[in-house]
């Protein structure tokens, strides 16, 4: 046990935990990583591509090594990162990437193969022979590397997505942080304080150095009380702010029970959408560490992280520790595990004259080596011309600190080197709205982190016109670090700079010797930066390196930029529940109750849920269904819920002169109490959308549209009324969903509707073809009637208020049992309109013209409408390809949509390319397959035998070309 | 994105459907002489600054108001939007 005294864990309860299942006991307030090194484990995982045996690398977010996948079964969480993992009773934990046990690790052997595997490897050896590369190299190269493993079942948990504003966003909860917060909330501004971690204080709770000679967490405890009687200010622990984007907006996950077994009645996570009038940056450092040979040995890490551990989770990750850094903050570390009773080896630090800050071995000198596979051993220190190795079981490294600049960089802001803090800050064209306080903008001690976040959030709220006081703040140290650059300690073995995707310092220098010199080729050469924690602790380094290998300065050389996310953010919260059911809005029409009872099968026809059949008992395929019900529908009555097609009511003085304007046919001169099929161009000349336009009063029409462009061409016929003729007196809304629209199609249509009617006549005479009218029916009830048919049949459309059509509906059904009144749904309507010819989706589907589709005379040259004059233009005007009807030469062969047409003999090629079947189903009214489709000069080629060919399936069939109109192609039964 | 919708206030953009250039306005008379010319390029030809554009946005989410938002595509900053049918009332998108 390396436990020590003191320490922010709670002694009083004991958690229970296993790790690659040997159970293991910790305390609330532990982290995974700060119990197992409590617990003397020191190993943790292994690399990505060596498989070299890693341990706990940093104390944070930043970590490369210490990935571990995290509880069992469903909620299986891979590359979870063992110093943020909050440890809680029954957690399980495995170390991941590895053959066999985490001690021998059978992959292991990669590393002996190092040579073979050095940056650039994939692109210059997988190269030949080439068919190998699918079959071979890659399955193989991706069992070997890839880090953890998901469950593949899916996620139990439940997630939400929220919006949240304020005058002031305040991310990170370290010293700046709490100050700007706190001076900000007492003006009563709206203020969000936003912290990754699960308890405020950031650096604070890793140092020993007190506040007004208390204890820092005195300091945060008086805080948290005033910030829980501020009603403006919000807290939001366990949340990181993970991106920045447009006009002040960021994202943000809240993990709202990641700390717990299981979420129970919570949501898992929480996906904010944060929109800050101002934001304040208060994101910390992170320290960087001095790359030497074999320096991923378990046991060497950060010496701030160790300093963390010891003054935070009261423990060592050995009892005896050395230091190795090039400025001041280590001895820091060094003086605080002393202080708590581990034993100092050595401080080696490599600036001259430095003397020792306490009671412990100095050497001026640096680190050259170390030992210990598995758990670190002894280290070579390099000083006065020679060299001796010493026994420890840890090493503390500390390079410096890096501002943690990530955020302010997501809008390209690029980061500035400062010369005199040896480190990248944030620029001055960072995000707008946004200022950077306390480490992350070099402000690193705990006094000027303090000052510099109060005094960030009174200006910002300044350029919100609220006055803000400066709080008292408390006395703090206000150390510097005396930092000597020292970027790598040269060495002719494998000194690691990026862990987690092992680049060492040589392969950077492949790199330059390869000519990737720019940052942006040396990252993808080497993969350096990549992986879950984005080269946190590497990047910087290995741009100190790039630099030193081509003789130029850092910021010669390049920077270094983030995109958001600043930590993994998981998939499943990004869709912040909008999963299955939630996916999409799901769009009910008004008969589906009834439809669901009468047994009906439903399709998804864009948002909404449609009828597609309805099975009888004793039917054992769907074409036994939808055959029964075309043939009923063509022999007695059909009924079928339409709702879906779009209404657009369309109303003022000038509603005609704007219809016509809007369709390529004439409006205006339709008679009131008539319909008329309209058909919409694009401006671009192709055919658009169809439907009719019904002209219910003098200055009243409704119009429909298909049911898929409903929303499209509401859209359009807004921007044509708003943006092309303001000038117009007309008023649109979409009634879609207002009314419920039935179809009543076949022979005993009329009879069934006088069934239901109010005293209206609905003789041929009074009510023809294409008329239209509004009525009762049922005793009183507001409907609506539409001579129209799209099935070629003696056809009406009923309308009435969306809440009575379900009852409509099973009144129709009751009152035409004896007519043969049968329920058909969209299989049965398609079938319907093919054998009559008529266009829908399949032929409108925005590469066809009004030329194209037989109705080429309808775009009227009398007026101007959108479309018209481009419908005229060379090449489209003169399309040949016309829509036709055809059936096989053989009736028991298929048609098949999609098929493309060929003159007979002909080969088969784009070339000769003749036209394509848009739609085919089979006709139970003439006992085998038809299709539609464009074919060259198809109205010239009535009877000629053409080839359908899908080459896909190697199916070719003979097909005769026929008039479109399979059925009554007179017209004469819907006159009837 | 935010949009400061003129009648409603800052309206975040995912209430919004956006078309394009709001070159669109100034569509030609197809009776006129010289349609066609003036179609082809009315159709086909846009501008595609890096800086101020001026564009169409419409508020789909919301009041079913078209709007010509000003927006400088390369830093996304807003510098205004009105109702489009006020814009083509004064004579276009210019």
């Amino acid at each position: 046990m390396t436990r020590l005294t003191g320490g922010l864990i709670d002694r009083s309860q004991t958690l229970r935990f296993t790790f690659d299942g040997q159970g293991f006991a910790g305390h609330s307030g532990d982290t995974l990583a700060s119990a197992l090194l409590a617990n003397g484990v020191r190993l943790m995982g292994r690399s990505f591509k060596y498989h070299r045996p890693r341990g706990v690398f940093a104390a944070g977010s930043e970590e490369p090594n210490a990935l571990v996948e995290l509880r069992a079964g469903a909620r299986q969480e891979p590359n979870s990162r063992a110093t943020v993992v909050e440890l809680f009773e029954g957690l399980e934990a495995r170390s991941q990437n590895r053959v066999g046990s985490l001690r021998r690790d059978l992959l292991a052997v990669n590393d002996l193969m190092s040579p073979f595997f050095a940056a650039g490897f994939y692109y210059k050896t997988f190269m030949w022979p080439r068919a190998f590369w699918e079959r071979f190299y890659e399955p193989a190269i991706r069992r070997a590397a890839g880090l953890g493993s998901l469950s593949k079942e899916p996620d139990p948990d439940a997630y939400d997505a929220g919006f949240l504003h304020c005058d002031l966003l305040v991310i990170g909860g370290g010293p700046a942080g709490l100050a700007a917060a706190l001076t900000a909330a007492r003006t009563g501004a709206r203020v969000i304080l936003a912290d990754e971690d699960f308890r405020l204080g950031g650096r604070l709770l890793a140092e020993s150095a007190p506040l007004d000679d208390a204890p820092a967490t005195d300091w945060i405890a008086g805080l948290e009380a005033e910030f829980a009687s501020l009603p403006n200010l919000r807290v939001m622990r366990r949340t990181t702010v993970w991106g920045t984007f447009d006009h002040g907006i960021y994202g943000a996950v809240e993990r709202v029970a990641d700390h717990l077994a299981t979420p129970g009645r919570r949501v898992r996570q929480t996906l904010w959408r944060i929109t800050a009038r101002r934001t304040i940056l208060a994101a910390g450092a992170t320290e960087r560490h001095i790359p030497f040979q074999n320096n991923d040995r378990p046991g060497i890490m950060l010496a701030g992280a160790m300093r963390t551990y010891a003054n935070r989770y009261a423990v060592s990750p050995a009892p005896r520790v050395a230091i190795f850094t090039n400025n001041d903050d280590g001895h820091r570390s060094a003086l605080d595990l002393a202080a708590r009773g581990v034993e100092i080896a050595a401080v080696i630090d490599p600036r001259e004259g430095v003397r020792a800050q306490g009671d412990y071995p100095l050497i001026t000198g640096v680190v050259g080596n170390a030992k210990g596979r598995l758990g670190l051993t002894r280290i070579e220190v390099v000083a006065n011309g020679g060299s001796r190795w010493i026994d420890c079981g840890a090493l503390g490294v500390s390079g410096g600190w890096n501002p943690n600049v990530h955020l302010a960089s997501h809008h390209r802001g690029r980061p500035a080197w400062d010369e005199a803090r040896h480190g990248f800050l944030p620029g001055t064209d960072g995000p707008a709205g946004m200022r950077v306080a306390g480490a992350a903008s070099g402000q690193g001690s705990t006094a000027q982190a303090l000052a510099s976040g109060a005094q960030a959030a009174q200006e910002a709220l300044a350029d919100l016109e609220i006055s803000a006081t400066l709080p008292d703040l408390p006395q703090a140290e206000d150390a510097g670090l005396n930092l000597h650059p020292l970027w790598h300690v040269p060495g002719k073995g494998r000194a690691w700079v990026d862990f987690q995707n092992d680049v060492t310092v040589k392969d950077i220098a492949l790199a330059h010797q390869e000519n990737m010199r720019p940052v942006e080729h040396l990252k993808r050469w080497t993969t350096l930066g990549m992986a879950t924690d984005q080269g946190k602790t590497a990047n910087v380094t290995a741009l100190a390196v790039m630099a030193e290998l081509t003789g130029r300065t850092i910021p010669q050389t390049g920077t270094t930029i983030f995109r958001p996310p600043y930590t993994p953010v998981a998939l499943s919260v990004l869709g912040g529940g909008d999963t299955g059911a939630h996916f999409r809005p799901r769009r009910l029409t008004p008969t589906h109750h009834w439809a669901t009872a009468q047994g009906a099968v439903f399709t998804e026809v864009g948002q909404w849920m449609r009828a597609q059949y309805f099975p009888r008992p004793g039917e054992s395929h769907w074409r036994q269904t939808v055959d029964r019900e075309v043939l009923a529908t063509r022999k007695g009555v059909g009924l079928c819920d339409v709702t879906t097609l779009g209404k657009v009511d369309v109303q003022g003085a000038d509603a005609g002169e704007f219809l016509d304007r809007l369709y390529c046919n004439a409006m205006k001169s339709l008679k009131v109490g008539m319909v008329r099929y309209g058909l919409m161009l694009r401006e671009d000349g192709h055919a658009w959308d169809d439907g009719t336009c019904a002209r219910l009063g003098e200055t009243h029409y409704v119009v429909t549209t298909t049911t898929a462009q409903a929303g499209p061409v509401y859209r359009h016929m807004e921007f044509a009324r708003q943006c092309l003729w303001p000038e117009l007196d007309v008023q649109l809304i979409s009634t879609t969903d207002a009314w419920a629209q039935l179809s009543v199609a076949g022979p005993n249509a009329r009879r069934l509707l006088e069934r239901i009617v109010d005293s209206f006549d609905l003789s041929n005479e009074a009510f023809p073809f294409m008329a239209c009218a509004g009525l009762t029916i049922c005793g009183g009830l507001r409907a609506r009637l539409f001579r129209i048919s799209f099935s070629g049949e003696l056809a009406y459309e009923i309308a009435v208020p969306a809440r009575h059509g379900n009852a409509l509906m099973a009144r129709l059904l009751e009152a035409g049992a004896d007519l043969g009144a049968t329920p058909y749904g969209t299989e049965a309507l398609g079938v319907l309109r093919i054998e009559k010819g008529h266009a829908a989706g399949n032929e409108l589907n925005g590469q066809t013209t009004a030329q194209m589709l037989g109705m080429g005379r309808m775009v009227s040259t009398k007026k101007d409408s959108i479309g018209a004059v481009m419908s005229r233009r060379e090449g489209l005007a003169v399309d040949r390809r016309v829509l036709v009807g055809l059936q096989p030469v053989d009736p028991a062969d298929p048609v098949v949509a999609g098929a493309h047409l060929f003159a007979e003999g002909a080969p088969q090629g784009t070339g000769t390319d003749q036209g394509w079947i848009s739609s085919a189903c089979f006709s139970p009214h003439l006992g085998h397959a038809i299709g539609l489709g464009f074919l060259e000069n198809g109205s010239e080629r009535m009877g000629e035998v053409i080839v359908a060919a899908n080459p896909l399936q190697g199916q070719s069939m003979r097909l005769r070309v026929v008039s479109p109109h399979f059925v009554d192609p007179e017209g004469g039964r819907v006159r009837d | 994105m935010l949009i400061p919708h003129p009648l409603l206030g800052l309206r975040d953009s995912s209430e919004f459907t956006y078309l394009g250039d709001a070159a669109l306005l100034d569509r030609p008379d197809g009776m006129a002489e010289g349609a066609a010319a003036r179609f082809h390029d009315y159709v086909h030809l846009r501008d595609n600054p890096a800086g101020i554009h001026r564009e169409l946005w419409f508020h789909e989410q919301g009041d079913r108001s078209w709007l010509v938002v000003t927006r400088n595509t390369v830093t996304h900053e807003i510098l205004g939007a009105e109702l489009a049918r006020e814009a083509r009332l004064k004579g276009g998108a210019a």
